[in-house]
């Protein structure tokens, strides 16, 4: 049997009935990752000693019946988690050296459950940028085609994923970093509700923006993943105190009655877009077909601010992350400019070498847009847009269950291709940042393929901690679509 | 152009960034076109309008004024570049 074609479902089935082990499937995947990672670069770090240890112990613990559903399995993370002695990066030299003491929540919740975690995945420096090129180490490939980006800023885990070297892995998303490059990669990405995850140990770009979610080869996988890391932590302070529900449950509701008493709000403003690629436009007529054959109700719907959001986003999130990035300056860890006249002159240069091209341009823009005398202009302005921004989504989902749009304007672009003009790179991220500006959680399923045969996803977004919705029209999505059976050859 | 070289070095500056000066020219029109592009929003009606932090649905978090253990310098200080017993060392601080 191929082990790696194994979803995390499968996995944890044959687990169960002692058909395989954990050592054989972490085997199986370390050597998978050694025969193609070479050429798709999803990787920045890998342990291949710690995983089988990792493996070793959670066989012991299905020997003796005391697994949970992710013990033994097989996980890759993105670089921005904090990981207890494991290097993490950020994807930045900044961080080259940087060995952090303790596990982020999410880590945590793993370990606990003797997962198996296979290493560290590539991304664009500090979760800045939409493709990976951004990463201080080298990009990553799409697996689908070589030459061309797999998203980003989760593009590693959302490329690990499609090649199948993990059962899962966990992304992160601002402005649309698993989404994006789920869509791209043809797998599934869910970023949860603000406040739905722990945020401790994610080192930090933009704090009202930030999530940690799943990448997975299905919905039912993606539910399994939230289920795992969602939940009140009193170590992070905006993650709500909520009941988590199983998310699995939305599975079922699909299977019972379809999409029947679901409305899914059709933004007219995303029709009328322009620079939409005919293939994007042509997936997200299907998808409408689809949700509407299992029973869903399609309604048009108004989000009047649409058009503001790429240029409110991009002064809040710049903003937020020049003051979180203040804390990297070479005193208490990572690189340290040597040679230094005095302190000011270490920050530059330890800062100046340290970070990429990206992130001092969107250090410089948040300093510009914070600073006295453009403060009202630039972030209050923003942070008004902001509120109508979220008005308009509460507003839509008094009459909606579900929204409907593309992912991206294009499919996945190639390597090179937009890395000359920063502001075109910011535009494709129109349709994925109002669910972070919002709040809103946001899932990507495999929608259909460009004629270049590379992957389009189609996106939803529900209201607040209606993850549940998300999972039952994605996974009716996926069940007629499906896609979720098609990975690239390596 | 929206951001003059002067005004780069200055933000610079208070970032804590150096900007090396074949890059100087290049990065002020790129932030420009960036800064041109968010004019957009001079459209929008914002009156009464209440900004959002993003943490708009949450409250504050209050907790009991109990000790936990912390992880302790050996912990805290293992990443440190120079380190002087439990001190982080730096270049010197005012001239």
């Amino acid at each position: 049997m191929e082990l790696h074609t194994l979803t995390l479902a499968g996995a944890r089935r044959l687990l169960d009935e002692k058909k395989i082990s954990s050592r054989e499937l972490t085997r199986a995947l370390l050597d998978r990752i050694a025969a193609h990672d070479d050429t798709i670069n999803s990787f920045l770090l890998k342990d291949g000693a710690d995983a089988m240890a990792r493996a070793d112990a959670a066989d012991r613990q299905i020997a003796a019946g005391n697994q949970t559903m992710f013990t033994g399995i097989p996980m890759a993370l993105k670089d921005l988690l904090c990981t207890r002695g494991m290097r993490t990066t950020c994807g930045s030299k900044i961080l080259d050296n940087f060995v952090p003491g303790y596990d982020a929540t999410v880590v945590s919740k793993l370990k606990q459950a003797h997962g198996v975690i296979l290493g560290k995945t590539n991304m664009d420096e500090f979760a800045m940028g939409s493709s990976t090129e951004n990463s201080a180490y080298f990009p990553t490939k799409n697996p689908w085609h070589l030459d061309y980006v797999p998203g980003g800023s989760s593009g590693g885990s959302a490329a690990a994923v499609a090649a199948q070297f993990c059962c899962a892995a966990l992304g992160t998303d601002t402005g649309g970093s698993i989404r994006q490059p789920a869509s791209h990669c043809g797998v599934v990405g869910l970023k949860p509700t603000y406040g739905r995850v722990s945020r401790f140990g994610l080192v930090c770009y933009a704090s009202s923006l930030d999530q940690i979610g799943p990448i997975a080869r299905t919905v039912e996988d993606a539910a399994l993943v939230l289920n795992l890391i969602a939940g009140h932590d009193p170590m992070d302070s905006t993650c709500v105190s909520r009941e988590v529900p199983d998310f699995t449950a939305g599975l079922a509701a699909f299977e019972k009655h379809g999409l029947k008493g679901m409305t899914v709000g059709v933004p007219k403003e995303y029709l009328g877009m322009e620079g939409v690629d005919p293939d994007v436009l042509a997936v997200f007529e299907t998808a409408i077909k689809v949700l509407t054959e299992l029973g869903a109700n399609i309604k048009e719907v108004s989000l009047p601010h649409a058009e503001y959001v790429v240029a409110a986003y991009y002064i809040i999130a710049p903003c937020e992350a020049s003051s979180n990035l203040a804390r990297f300056d070479g005193v208490k860890y990572g690189f340290r400019a040597d040679q230094a006249d005095d302190l000011i002159d270490m920050y530059k240069q330890t800062r100046s070498r340290g970070f990429g091209p990206e992130v001092q341009r969107r250090i410089i823009i948040g300093t510009y847009a914070l600073s006295a005398g453009y403060y009202d202009a630039y972030y209050g302005k923003a942070s008004q847009v902001r509120a109508l921004i979220m008005e308009d989504f509460s507003r839509a989902f008094e009459d909606c269950d579900i929204l409907l749009s593309p992912v991206a304007p294009t499919p996945a672009f190639r390597i090179g291709e937009k890395v000359d003009d920063p502001l075109t790179m910011y535009l494709t991220d129109i349709f994925t940042l109002s669910a972070n500006m919002a709040g809103v959680p946001g899932i990507s399923v495999p929608g259909g393929f460009s004629a270049k045969g590379l992957p389009i996803g189609i996106q939803m977004m529900a209201a607040r901690f209606d993850e549940l919705s998300l999972v039952r029209a994605g996974y009716g999505m996926e069940k007629s679509l499906g896609l979720h059976q098609q990975f690239p050859a390596l | 152009m929206k951001i003059s070289q002067q005004e780069v070095e200055n933000i610079a500056h208070l970032a804590r960034l150096e900007i090396d000066d074949r890059s100087k020219a290049s990065l002020c029109e790129q932030l420009s076109g960036i800064l041109d592009y968010m004019d957009k929003l001079a459209h929008v009606d914002v009156t009464g309008v209440k900004p959002a932090s993003g943490a708009a649905f949450m409250q504050n978090v209050l907790r009991e004024d109990k000790i936990f253990p912390s992880p302790g310098p050996a912990v805290t200080l293992a990443n440190a570049p120079q380190k002087d017993a439990d001190y982080y060392l730096v270049p010197r601080v005012v001239k």
